[in-house]
């Protein structure tokens, strides 16, 4: 049966090679094995264990004696029912820059105050600068050239306990991790201390919390007990957008409760 | 000097002048102290290795009690020599009774001072010839296989794991990288003494040790056999143990290290004095050992500007130069570190990159140029990412770079897979090879885009050293003049371990190294 080659179907997508539902991917790998037929063999099987049907072997090299590098195309078999999805996905509105100072003028009144490092033994400050830095990333202007943010940009490697105390005598409103070096998940663990830290110190209610870098997700960021996580292609404008419209929620909420 | 960019090189010997004279102030400061770290690399070097039962290392344990006692300030090896005469055991027996609380080196009577500098001078003659024979081991390597022409092959393994580096560092030696350089793991730098021993756990690379060190240069040597080349080892001599790494290294020859006078400062902030004391006696045991250095120009310009802060990286290369230069470190030796970081979305931004690393070539004829990959502007697009590591590679071609850190096209996404290096080797092979004469058919057009571009680099170079050399590179520290990042002084991390020296205080090493390398010239 072959799928319908006319018609999207979301409850069954296909990727998209040069035909509507011909469900070609690329993929690339190495295995520890000589270059010979049966390494070729060995390749074309895993790719088919995978999921791929029809699976081409386009190139396969010898890096040295014991590993050989394979790039493979194939169709897969399996398919996405788009329709039963549900993702953690932000609010895709996005605030410019000046639309971001207004909104804080009239939703919050004051300049907010935002807190972020490369916490751990990350030494990284390529992503937390890319938010926070006057210049901003590729175009996007950081945080600190927003008039109605108060920036404070701590570095990297820093300590989580640091970074909390850092947080309080500074009265933040966000705070923003980032994370670049992920070998073995050490991101994960250390931002999970993070929450845990400002759990203990009863602080975690009363700051909006946002992790980014390379290898976060917003889902994973939830995961972990954070408001948000940005992951590539995320500007200072996501972040801005996302942290301003929370921070006036919760605010209008704690009003609220506090005149009950 | 040929020069393809018309250079005013009266501009340049200005910029050497000024250079000279701030690494002159700084000297004339750090002459004054030493450190924990630089005294541990005495006692190394004097033989004590290992660590206590509590794994703290022995060179910490002599050294800490000799702190505790404020005695460091006369140099460990009076003591160490001192004890030797007295109790007649070996520095590495004295320094096990030291840690197990047995002995306390400062309580014994001094013997005459030409007795215990002799002693001293015997004991430490034993590391001297080692590392001479390293030297002499490396020369002899290089002159049987010579390297082949155009920029050497960096590549970087960082799995966390020797044994898994050393199977990594194989295949890529075989695909064709000439330096393997073993990624620290990620906060080493601050760790105030260097770890033990096998290691196989690390996050986003492998502890510097000096067993890690071993196991990896009889891999690469018995690689290099089989291949008929001398493969090169690099390593991390920076954060504060940078003279325990460089003694480390030259006892394991290792043939490339970084080393920066700056960048413990600015970028792991470390204190400015502890640094720059450290970076002097790491730099004047490289320069002993024939060692490679490698400057870290580049990493300004992940936090600042390409465009805007080219002037820096030229003034910082001419700092660093002249700091090298005070340690003893030959031209050949200094490999001047700057990088490929241009937003790809400026126009002409490839001519940029090819003026200044063409402009750093010019202004330093000698020094083995170190080439840094785009790393800033890579962003998991890994088939726009190859693209961009591929210009990169003609700009180092074109413009006779000779350390050629290849780019990974998962830059930013993961630390390389075998393939990844694979990729960026073939991508680096390829275009050495298609434009393997390039550089001899370039000039560039008078006043055109690049001459210009060249001489307001160098000009913002001059001003900025002029007014450096006003304040002091201290000062300029403080100021946030590199990488816009401020340091204070008296800040940072590592500052308790700078101690004043006595009149009477002592480093056999200074002395013995600077006589080796007196009587060569």
């Amino acid at each position: 049966m072959n799928p319908d080659k006319t018609q999207i179907d979301h409850k069954k997508i296909l990727p998209y090679g040069d035909t509507l539902n011909d469900g070609k991917v690329q993929l690339s790998f190495t295995l520890p094995l000589p270059h010979n037929e049966r390494s070729v063999q060995a390749a074309k099987t895993l790719a088919e264990k995978m999921g791929l049907n029809a699976v081409h072997v386009a190139y396969a090299k010898p890096l040295d004696d014991n590993f050989t590098f394979f790039i493979l195309y194939g169709s897969t078999r399996h398919s996405i029912d788009y329709t039963a999805l549900q993702a953690a996905i932000l609010d895709e509105e996005v605030f410019t820059r000046q639309e971001t100072n207004e909104y804080i003028s009239h939703h919050i009144g004051r300049k907010v105050v935002v807190v972020g490092a490369s916490t751990g033994t990350d030494a990284h400050t390529v992503g937390i600068d890319a938010i926070l830095n006057m210049k901003g990333f590729a175009g996007h202007y950081g945080l600190e050239r927003y008039e109605m943010i108060e920036v404070h940009n701590l570095g990297s490697q820093v300590d989580n306990l640091d970074f909390v105390q850092k947080a309080r005598q500074l009265n933040a409103d966000v705070l923003l991790v980032s994370q670049t070096v992920t070998q073995k998940d050490v991101h994960i663990t250390n931002l999970t201390e993070l929450v845990e830290l400002l759990e203990a110190e009863g602080m975690r209610e009363h700051v909006i919390l946002i992790c980014g870098g390379p290898r976060i997700t917003n889902e994973l960021a939830k995961e972990l007990g954070y408001d948000a996580g940005f992951g590539p292609g995320k500007f200072a404008d996501h972040v801005a957008t996302f942290m301003v419209k929370l921070l006036a929620a919760r605010l209008k909420n704690t009003k609220k409760s506090t005149s009950c | 000097m040929e020069t393809k960019l018309n250079l005013d090189l009266h501009l340049i010997a200005l910029a050497r002048t000024l250079a000279s004279a701030i690494a002159g102030d700084v000297h004339a400061h750090i002459e004054k102290f030493t450190t924990v770290s630089v005294e541990r690399t005495i006692v190394r070097l004097l033989g004590v290795d290992g660590i206590d039962a509590e794994e703290v290392p022995l060179p910490n344990r002599l050294v800490d009690q000799l702190n505790q006692k404020k005695a460091l300030s006369l140099g460990a090896g009076i003591f160490l020599g001192n004890a030797i005469l007295t109790l007649k055991l070996s520095p590495q027996e004295i320094a096990q009774q030291v840690a197990e609380g047995k002995l306390d080196i400062t309580s014994l009577p001094l013997q005459p001072i030409a007795e215990i500098r002799h002693v001293i001078l015997t004991q430490a003659q034993t590391a001297i010839n080692t590392i001479i024979r390293n030297r002499e081991q490396r020369e002899q390597s290089i002159a049987e296989h010579p390297d082949h022409k155009g920029a050497l092959l960096y590549v970087i393994v960082a799995t966390g794991n020797i044994h898994e580096d050393i199977k990594q560092a194989r295949a890529a030696a075989q695909q064709g990288a000439d330096i393997i350089a073993v990624i620290r793991t990620t906060g080493q730098s601050l760790l105030d003494y260097v770890p033990y021993g096998i290691t196989t756990e690390g996050f986003g690379g492998t502890y510097a040790t000096q067993a890690n060190f071993r196991l990896m240069r009889q891999a690469l040597d018995e690689k290099g056999r089989e291949l008929g080349r001398y493969v090169r080892l690099c390593n991390y001599c920076s954060g504060l143990c940078m003279p325990e790494i460089a003694a480390m290294g030259a006892i394991e020859r290792l043939d490339v290290m970084l080393n920066d006078a700056l960048y413990g400062i600015l970028f792991r902030d470390i204190n400015m004095q502890r640094t720059l004391i450290d970076q002097h006696f790491s730099r004047q045991i490289n320069a002993f050992a024939g060692i490679v250095i490698n400057t870290g120009e580049d990493n300004y310009l992940t936090t600042s500007d390409a465009v805007e802060e080219a002037g820096t990286v030229l003034a910082s290369q001419f700092i660093n130069e002249q700091l090298a230069k005070r340690a003893g470190l030959p031209d050949e030796q200094i490999g001047l570190g700057h990088a490929f970081e241009i937003d790809p979305s400026i126009k002409n931004g490839f001519l940029f990159e090819l003026a200044q690393a063409q402009m750093a070539r010019e202004i330093f004829p000698h020094a083995p140029l170190k080439y840094m990959p785009p790393t800033k502007f890579m962003n998991g697009n890994i088939f726009q990412g190859h693209v961009q590591d591929a210009l990169f590679n003609v700009v180092t071609v074109a413009t006779n770079q000779q350390i050629h850190l290849l780019g990974m096209l998962t830059e930013a996404i993961h630390t390389p897979f075998l393939s990844d290096r694979y990729l960026a080797i073939e991508n680096a092979r390829y275009i050495a090879n298609t434009m393997a004469d390039l550089a001899d058919e370039i000039q560039f057009r008078p006043d055109g885009i690049i001459q210009k571009r060249t001489n307001q680099v160098l000009n913002d170079a001059v001003e900025l050293l002029s007014s450096i050399h006003k304040d002091g590179l201290f000062k300029a520290l403080e100021k946030g003049t590199f990488a816009a990042t401020k340091r204070f002084i008296d800040g940072g991390k590592g500052l308790e371990g700078v101690i004043h020296k006595d009149p009477d205080y002592w480093n056999p090493f200074a002395q013995l190294l600077e006589g080796e390398l007196s009587d060569e010239s």
